[in-house]
Order: C-alpha cells, then structure tokens, then sequence
C-alpha cells in the first residue's frame, strides 16, 4: 500500500535508469519537507522536555554553609528515593486508579450502550440524540467543573432538595463528584467514536443473522459488540491516559469544596511541588506520572490485544 | 482502529436503514426511547442552567426558580453581557481573543504540519519511516500533561515564559494528528494518482497541497476540530506558563475569577455568563463543520 513508483513496467525499461534516481531524489527532498516541520516541533517540545525532565530530575539544591547560595549538584537518584517516600504522592496515584476501575467501565458501558441503541432500529431522532450527548465534549473541563460546582454546592444548586440531603462535595464524595463531571463531558465522544465503528459493519451481516432468527439484542450481544471491539479498546486507552492525567476539574472545584487537597491528583502534585519552587522533586514526579501513563497503556493495549486475537 | 477506520471502511448502504427484520415491541422501543430521553435530560439539564442563570442576576441566580426565566431575563442578559466585557477594561474579550489565536492558528498550523508528516509516512518509502512512526505513536501514549512541566523548565531556560509563544508553539505538535492523517492516506490517496501527478509533471509538494490534501479533506477536518479543543481545553500548559493575566486563554482566566468569588461575589454572575460565552464558539465550530466531521466519520469516503 505504500509502494513508491517504481519505473512502470516492461515498455520503458531501457530509458529509465536516470529518470528514476531523478524521481526518487526528488522524493528524498520531498519527503524531508514533509517530515522536517512536524520532526523539529515534536523533538523541541517533546522530546526535547522528557530528557531535560529526566535530567532535572537527577538534580539536586545544594547550599554552601546554612545562608550560602543555592546551587544545582548532580543527586544521582535522590529525587526518585523522595518520590517512592513521599505518601501523599502515592495516595493521589491510588485516587486516580480507584477512579479510573469505577469510572471508565461506567463511562465506556454506557457509551457503547448509547452507541448500540443509536445504531439499532429502535430509536427516532437518533440525530438530535446523537447530538445532545456529544454535546458536553464542546464543555473545557474547567467551566464543566464551574458549572457542577455551583448544581453540586448545597447553597446555590438548583437541586437543593439532594444536595441539602447529600454532600457531594464532602470528604467522601467528592472523587465521585469529579467523576461524574468527566463522564458527562466524555460519555457522547467515545459513543461517538464506536457509534462510527458499527457504522463501518456491513449490514449484510445482520440480516444473515436475522433470517437465522437472532433478536436484537443477541446481534448486538454476538455480532456487534466483538467487532466493535478495538474501537472500544482505543476510547480504554485514551480514558486511562486521561485518567491518570486528571488536573483540571479538581483543581477548579477546589474553590467549591475544601475536600480537595493540594496534591488530589498526580498532577496537582506535580504543580504544587513545582510551584514551592521544587522542580527537581516535581520533575521526578513528572517522569514517573509519564512513565506509569506509558506502562499501564501499554499494558493494557497487549492485554486486549492478546485476548482479542485467541 | 477507531474513527479513522470507519471513516474508510463505511459502506454506503449502511446509512440506509436495512429493511426491518423482526418487528420490534413497543416494550422495547419503548426503554430505547426512555433511557435516552432520561440522559438527553442529564447531557442537557447543567448546559440549560447556564443558559437560564446567565440571565439572572446575582440574587436570583439562588432566589428564583433555577430551571426557568425571570421576568425581565432578556434585558437582565443583555445588562450581564455588558458588565462581562467591560469588567477589569474588557480582560474577557482579550482571553476569548487569546483562546481563538491559540485554538483557531494552532490548530489550524497543527493540522497542516501533522498531515504532511502523516502523508509521507503513508505514501513514500523511506529509511527509518517505521521508526519515525514508532516514536509518534507513543508520543500518542505520553501525554500532553506530563509534558507541561518540563515544557516549563525548558521555556525558562530561554526566558520565553509567560509569553504567547510558551503556550502556542508546544500545542501546534499532534502525535494523533499524524497517526490519523498516515492511516487516512495509506487508504484514501491512490499511488497511481502520485504516479500520474509526476509524470504530468507536478512537483510531490504541488500534488500534496492541491490533490492529496483534498481527498484526505474529512480526515483533515476530524484533525483540525480534535486539536482545536484539545489547544481550548488546555489549561495545564496555561496554568504553569503564564502569569500575565492579559496572555490567559478563556479557560484559566474563568478559572481565576471563580477561585476569587469568595473575595468578590459579584464575579460569581461575570464566570457564569463567561462560561457561557466561552462554550460557544466550540459549538458553533463543531455545528458548522459537521457536515464535514459526520462524513468523516460516516460515508462519502469509499474510494
């Protein structure tokens, strides 16, 4: 599929020898260009800052005497000791993994049970429908997190009635607060995502299966759903990845509930640190968060790979 | 995978609804009506109380009734827009300014860089295209938060933070971008076309900008709107880079009003009405070009 032109055939083989290194010069330089502008911004902002967050990771703040001037020395795997020991750091990692077991198979449950129902002959409006649920994805994460502030706050929501009963911006319930928030923003994007992938399906299929007398719900059940599959794996690894990622919306509800600590998230934790100012310790965090990111997609893309493939 | 895969593989008699099998109960188009209708109440109820509140003012936003207008709702909205721009000599027209030059050239430049790169590594066979692909793909895996801080660091370094460019040059790199732009014209962009374009005589670019990126349109447009709202969500790059109130992006300036309502409450009515303001030209972006994301993602694109 990515064959480039080779001389055509047969017809002009003794011409072309010349014309054909000309070409590929041509698409040598080509292919610089093309290549050139997206390959300097992604190693200037990309990989560039992972090795300079991994170098400023290995220092450490030196100073000579009590009031001597503070000086960068080499502190070999220091930060790293103050990572693995520092508890509010890991307690915020086990925050997110507790969120991201309960909140990401709620959300994906039910955007592949929107996406399910949108693609079956059971529904009218599907494009109002379709709509209105994607709509929160064009909500940032911090108005999304504003606006469910104030329906949350028990003096100002217009749902006085429960929030006067429960606090969801208590010590307890506040996580779960946030996840609401995040789901109501993505739940419509990833229905959308495997909503296309059924939409991809031939329908071939399903009357086969329909005239082998299959209801509704055993072809969404045998046919749909296992086709559906890697769409579904795709909007796991982006959910984890954003998962682990969570800054925005509890650092925003933080003006709403006190519940919510300076290090809540991993990358609260990062932006505290970094604000002491403590880059090097905040860099470590960072490398670790990115790392952890990487390793869990990883992971979690071989796994279902693996299962999907026997 | 995804998106892009179904925007290639879409067979056009699946927009036609199949020709009905069994007949379906009211019971259960009945539930699928209900179970709906109750979400469509959840996605929509907290987007229809921004809109009701942002024509209240500060003591009916609690007094009255929260779901519905008050009486004088629309010179109320109009009096609120008003002390929204004009609050702190109009600093929210220059964050919505800021949020558009981000989002809007951001992603526009993003879009066309990411696609460049996507199509080469589609449509030419070169040393080290399996290895560049590689390392964009799990640029996809890293993502953009954890980059936010060391992305500090090294702006310090040349004294550029708190400045425009820290926060548009960092956003203008889409991993996915290019992942999605590859597959799209690995499937979309026949090499016979190529073929024939150089024998006619166009040079690769001159083919590139005027025949590939048109078939790669809907794939270009999924780009474009996906990074826009990546660049207009942003808000830890933002939060970290900046300190100058008058370079803030909509987002971290709403977000700086709302942690100081409890000093000053008057604010509490210019976040609602801002927030408003803000999710709109997102909506109205993702409404314009639907015509093109839904063919993206739907058919028209079998070749």
């Amino acid at each position: 599929m990515t064959r480039t032109s080779t001389a055509p055939p047969a017809t002009a083989a003794g011409v072309p020898q010349t014309r054909k290194t000309r070409t590929s010069a041509a698409q040598r330089r080509a292919v610089l260009l093309f290549v050139a502008p997206f390959g300097i911004l992604f190693l200037a902002f990309y990989a560039v800052p992972i090795l300079f967050a991994v170098v400023q990771s290995l220092l450490t703040v030196e100073r000579k005497g009590t009031f001597g001037p503070p000086q960068q020395v080499f502190g070999g795997l220091v930060q790293y000791q103050q990572v693995f020991q520092n508890s509010e750091f890991w307690e915020s990692v086990g925050r997110v993994l507790l969120f991201g077991v309960v909140q990401v198979p709620i959300m994906l449950g039910l955007a592949l049970v929107f996406a399910l129902l949108l693609d079956s002959p059971l529904l009218k409006g599907k494009k109002f429908f379709r709509l209105a649920f994607f709509a929160p994805y064009a909500v940032p994460g911090v108005i999304a997190a504003i606006m469910w502030g104030f329906l949350y706050s028990p003096s100002l929501s217009p749902f006085d009635a429960i929030t006067s009963q429960v606090n969801f911006l208590s010590a307890d319930l506040v996580l779960w607060a946030v996840a609401n928030i995040v789901t109501w923003v993505y739940v419509g994007y990833n229905m959308l995502i495997i909503y296309s992938s059924l939409l991809a399906i031939p329908t071939e299929i399903y009357e086969a299966a329909r005239l082998d007398g299959a209801s509704n719900l055993q072809i969404a059940w045998r046919i749909k759903i296992p086709l559906v599959v890697p769409a579904i794996i795709l909007t796991g690894v982006f959910s984890i990845i954003g998962t682990l990622q969570l800054l925005a919306e509890p650092q925003t509800l933080r003006s709403f509930s006190s519940a919510i600590s300076s290090t809540f998230t991993p990358n609260l934790a990062v932006y505290t640190t970094a604000s002491v100012p403590n880059y090097s310790l905040a860099a470590a965090f960072s490398v670790v968060l990115a790392l952890a990111t990487f390793v869990l997609s990883f992971v979690f893309l071989k796994a279902t790979q693996r299962k999907v493939s026997q | 995978m995804s998106a892009a895969t179904a925007m290639t593989t879409k067979k056009s008699a699946a927009v036609t609804t199949s020709p009905r099998g069994p007949r379906h109960s009211i019971m259960s188009r009945g539930a699928a009506m209900l179970i709906m209708g109750v979400f469509t109440l959840y996605f929509l109820t907290p987007i229809w109380w921004l809109l009701v509140s942002s024509s209240k003012t500060g003591g009916d936003i609690t007094g009255t009734a929260p779901l519905w207008f008050t009486a004088d709702s629309i010179p109320t909205f109009f009096a609120n827009l008003g002390n929204l721009f004009t609050y702190n000599d109009g600093v929210f027209g220059r964050w919505l300014a800021n949020s558009a030059l981000y989002a809007g050239l951001g992603a526009l430049l993003g879009t066309i860089i990411a696609a460049m790169c996507g199509y080469a590594l589609a449509k030419y066979e070169f040393r080290g295209r399996e290895a560049i692909f590689n390392v964009v793909l799990s640029g996809v895996l890293v993502p953009a938060t954890a980059l936010a801080l060391p992305l500090f660091l090294i702006f310090s370094q040349v004294k550029l933070t708190n400045t425009l460019w820290a926060v548009f040059l960092p956003s203008l790199v889409s991993p996915f971008g290019v992942y999605l732009a590859r597959i799209y014209a690995a499937a979309s962009v026949p090499t016979e076309l190529l073929e024939a374009a150089r024998l006619d005589g166009s040079s690769e670019a001159r083919t590139f900008f005027t025949v590939s990126t048109r078939l790669m349109a809907p794939a270009l447009v999924t780009i474009f709107l996906f990074q826009f709202v990546a660049i207009w969500n942003n808000f830890f790059l933002p939060l970290i880079m900046l300190r100058d109130q008058a370079l803030f992006p909509v987002t971290l300036g709403l977000y700086a009003w709302n942690s100081q309502i409890s000093q000053i409450p008057e604010l509490r009515v210019l976040v609602i009405v801002g927030a408003l303001v803000s999710i709109l030209p997102l909506i109205a972006t993702f409404l314009g070009l639907q015509r093109f994301w839904s063919s993206g993602l739907g058919a028209g694109s079998v070749k």
